[in-house]
């Protein structure tokens, strides 16, 4: 096992000095770094071209000033030394600190769409296997095809124009017609019909009764201008934490099993009084609060499942502990909409909240739910363009995956043992099939750093991809190099674990030592 | 009808018996799975409607087409430019997809734009495949040194970024004064050279599928007998395991070229692929994207083109695959249930008559398809 990781480690760091080596010469080959210069008619010309190429060492020739480059990257590699040097750009910015700020733009725009991404796409992914050849199942292929399909620069221009400009208006007066309330309500009442298993009777019942529900929400919203000034409640979130409670259950230990159930539903009380208790605390937030408020809701769950016990305490703390979890979600929800209107009227978003391009509004101030709630709205068009690209490849392949298990011998033998349909799906069927998408998953992380060049492109993001194509704009190999060396790293760190894990996860495949 | 029965029972409840290969060469299985797919013929179809509209509207290489403008000509703008063509009543107007700014002619640059992207996904989709066979069979067959070196090869291709080789290209392109023969061929046949470019860094996830189908080919019992009776190593490669590994490769070449008609436009778009004055899909969107508020259509057409073309694409691939793959089960949800009843009691008549169950749907088909 170690000979094999080392192995590995050993072939990777070839393979990055070769390919490295390769794209520094392409990039010092693809053009002129003075040519902005040459046509300059000033005085200064010949003073311009000296300091740049002072600053870039132009006078080295290009495979020779690769090993200069490589002897300051090199000492990256020093623990603790702080001696990093990836050289400076075409401004004399240090790459380093150029890297530093990209890392975290393209981090926080990438990793919600990668996460919702994944788990909605296996969510999708496996409701589609189980219920293979349904109308559900041909819908949900077409859209993953279509979404497939579609190129992303042009998505991109359509979100800006229906779900920024066109949400923006409606913002500023925000009154749903009675038609369009009805239509939306028909939409999804179809979609609920058709997206439900089981006799056509029960599955129009259904339709029609989310149809109603939809529809009264959307006049009762545009009444009382809700979208204006939104907010939750402690009784809608009680009303939603028993919904969760009793779906939470479903899956994770069967509604048969009452204890869990009994401690769910405790946390979707504790956690409604918590929303009380916790609303003056809430004023004074820090990211940090909420990160031991989210462990503390966690923490609390499993202490209520463990409290009320039952045969299988493990299953009751589960179910308690995601339940208080998600109540927390409700109640972070509930007081970022609070602080809707704040940030609505903020002098600098003046009531056009859902912005189109950069990744925050310059020069806003406010709390830390008002920054948040403008984070959220600079995040939500690219991560939403990002989610619909994504998609497509987790929910084919969960489907395919889970296909193959549900047709194995042992999930007949577990059926025959007389296990339920609950047990049987999400025990045997649906932790086999994550082993494949386990290294699908871990190979998309690898590629996560390198950013998503055109969302960043189209959305004005300077991400890692911004820095990547503004060097080979300017023929500026520093950049270049650098977002390479991060990506090529991560890329190839991450193919090894998804080997790994591939191996830890299936005792059947094993590792070459 | 006995033999039918039978065969219907020994398979599980719902895959449908084997019944479909009786008789038939394995080229006739494979056609007759990809006729009965019905996505794959529709994209089969939407694409062949596309490439022909392409190819003949406005001409190809100077031979002319039946479209009365091309993608250069400035006519005076008609309706404000706006799109001609309407649904009902059915009309194609003098400018169907209007016109742009400037008076061109959306549809003819819409066809325009599609030629090229189609020429340069089927130029991505020969060369890479060529190459990925080449690649993928010399390293899995003799394996050693050549395999070692190829893979290696393969690894340092796949984490250059496609994006900073074809900006290269594209520089490099741009350079018409310097007289290289590569300068003047590629600012003369821009599209062709970002194809055959695109087609030399897209081989390598197919060489690393072709080899690993050659190394699990070549330790077949028939490719023994190949070797015993004297055949060398090209008649082995070509004759014996290319055939079997074709599958896999049409597949994936098909799938390579629905990623290439994205690659190309995305490149396009970034300004590093097809460049003004010729146009292609992406060019179109990315000259257009503000336009959107003003003149949507010049917008709208080329991207439903490029929807179109790589939906259809897609699709085609899907269906091949599933006819190419001879694990796969054809499962029915609706047959099992059709099926199950009489295969139950079959089954139960052979010696369980007493448990004989009711309602088949209860614990006949161990499908899958009962999960709440």
């Amino acid at each position: 096992m170690v000979t094999y990781i080392f192995r590995r480690l050993v072939t990777a760091a070839l393979i990055l000095l070769g390919a490295s080596y390769f794209v520094y010469l392409l990039t010092a080959a693809s053009g002129d770094p003075l040519e902005e210069f040459r046509a300059n008619p000033t005085p200064q010309k010949q003073q311009l071209m000296d300091a740049r190429t002072e600053l870039l060492q132009l006078d080295t020739p290009a495979p020779l000033r690769y090993f200069k480059w490589f002897g300051g990257a090199v000492q990256c590699l020093v623990p603790f030394a702080n001696s990093c040097d990836l050289g400076k750009n075409i401004a004399g910015q240090p790459i380093t600190d150029a890297l530093g700020n990209a890392l975290v733009q393209t981090l926080t725009l990438v990793t919600a769409a990668t996460v919702l991404a994944i788990l909605i796409g296996i969510t999708l992914g496996i409701i589609t296997a189980l219920r293979q050849y349904s109308t559900l199942d041909y819908g949900v292929t077409f859209m993953a095809f279509l979404f497939f399909s579609l190129p992303i620069f042009w998505v991109a221009v359509l979100l800006k124009e229906f779900g920024a400009i066109g949400f923006n208006n409606f913002l500023r007066n925000p009154e749903v017609p009675l038609p369009v309330a009805l239509g939306i309500g028909v939409v999804v009442g179809a979609v609920t019909a058709v997206a439900l298993g089981g006799p056509m009777r029960r599955r129009l019942l259904a339709g029609a009764v989310v149809f109603a529900f939809v529809a009264a929400v959307l006049i009762y919203f545009s009444a009382t201008e809700w979208f204006k000034t939104p907010g939750l409640g402690p009784v809608l979130i009680a009303i939603a934490g028993v919904g969760i409670a009793f779906a939470v259950t479903l899956l994770s230990a069967g509604l048969k099993n009452r204890k869990a159930l009994q401690s769910a539903l405790i946390a979707v009380g504790v956690g409604v009084v918590l929303y009380f208790l916790l609303q003056p605390l809430l004023n004074e937030a820090t990211f940090l609060m909420i990160v031991v408020l989210s462990v503390a809701f966690v923490l609390i769950g499993a202490g209520i499942g463990y409290l009320v016990g039952g045969y299988d305490r493990g299953q009751s703390m589960r179910a308690a502990g995601i339940t208080s979890f998600l109540v927390g979600v409700l109640i972070l929800l509930d007081r970022y909409m609070q602080a809707w209107p704040t940030y609505f009227n903020n002098s600098r978003v003046r009531g056009r909240p859902i912005a189109t391009i950069g990744a925050s509004t310059p020069n806003i101030e406010g709390d830390f739910w008002v920054l948040g709630l403008d984070s959220f709205t600079h995040l939500i068009l690219p991560t939403l363009a990002l989610i619909l690209i994504s998609l497509a490849s987790y929910t084919r392949f969960t489907r395919a995956s889970m296909l193959e298990i549900m047709n194995m011998d042992y999930i007949r033998t577990a059926r025959a043992k007389g296990l339920s349909e609950r047990t049987v799906i999400m025990r045997h069927a649906f932790r086999n099939a994550l082993i494949p998408i386990a290294t699908i998953v871990a190979f998309d992380i690898g590629a996560l750093i390198g950013g998503a060049v055109i969302t960043e492109t189209v959305f004005s993001v300077r991400g890692m991809g911004f820095l990547f194509l503004d060097g080979i704009a300017h023929v500026d190999p520093n950049p270049v190099m650098g977002v390479f060396i991060c990506v090529a790293i991560t890329a190839m760190v991450f193919n090894l674990i998804a080997d790994l894990a591939y191996s830890a996860l299936d005792p059947r495949v094993r590792v070459k030592a | 009808m006995a033999e039918d029965e039978a065969s219907r029972i020994s398979a599980a409840a719902g895959i449908e018996p084997v019944l479909e290969a009786k008789g038939l060469s394995q080229g006739q299985i494979v056609r007759k799975r990809f006729l009965g797919h019905s996505g794959a013929i529709i994209g089969l179809v939407v694409f062949s409607f596309i490439f022909i509209l392409a190819f003949t509207s406005v001409g190809y290489l100077g031979i002319p087409g039946w479209w009365k403008y091309t993608h250069e000509e400035v006519s005076p703008l008609v309706n404000g430019g706006a799109p001609t063509s309407s649904l009902w009543p059915l009309a194609w107007g003098e400018h169907p997809f209007g016109q742009d700014r400037i008076g061109r002619d959306v549809f003819a640059m819409t066809m325009r734009g599609a030629q090229q992207s189609i020429t340069i996904m089927i130029v991505i989709g020969l060369i890479a495949g060529l190459i990925g066979v080449v690649v993928g069979a010399i390293s899995g067959y003799f394996r050693g040194w050549s395999e070692a070196i190829l893979m290696r090869l393969t690894d340092v291709i796949i984490i250059i970024p496609a994006l900073l080789l074809a900006a290269v290209m594209a520089q490099l392109a741009g350079r018409r004064d310097q007289g290289s023969w590569f300068a003047s061929f590629a600012s003369t046949n821009g599209v062709l050279a970002l194809g055959i470019f695109l087609g030399l860094i897209s081989w390598v996830a197919l060489a690393r599928l072709m080899r690993g189908e050659f190394l699990s080919l070549r330790e077949r019992e028939f490719v023994d007998a190949a070797r015993i009776s004297g055949a060398s190593n090209a008649r082995i490669i070509f004759k014996h395991i290319l055939p079997n590994a074709v599958g896999v490769l049409i597949v994936n070449v098909t799938l390579t070229m629905s990623a290439a008609i994205l690659t190309e436009t995305a490149l396009s778009y970034l300004g590093v692929g097809v460049k003004a004055p010729d146009t292609s899909l992406g060019l179109l969107i990315s000259q257009n994207q503000q336009a959107f508020a003003t003149r949507p259509w010049l917008f709208w057409f080329p991207g439903m083109f490029i929807v179109l073309i790589c939906l259809s694409i897609n699709f085609i691939g899907d269906g091949l695959r599933d006819a190419f793959d001879p694990r796969q089960k054809k499962f029915n949800a609706k047959k099992a249930k059709d099926h199950g009843d009489p295969a139950v009691q079959a089954g139960a008549g052979t010696g369980l008559d007493a448990s004989a169950p009711k309602d088949p749907r209860d614990d006949g088909p161990a499908d899958g398809t009962r999960g709440q």
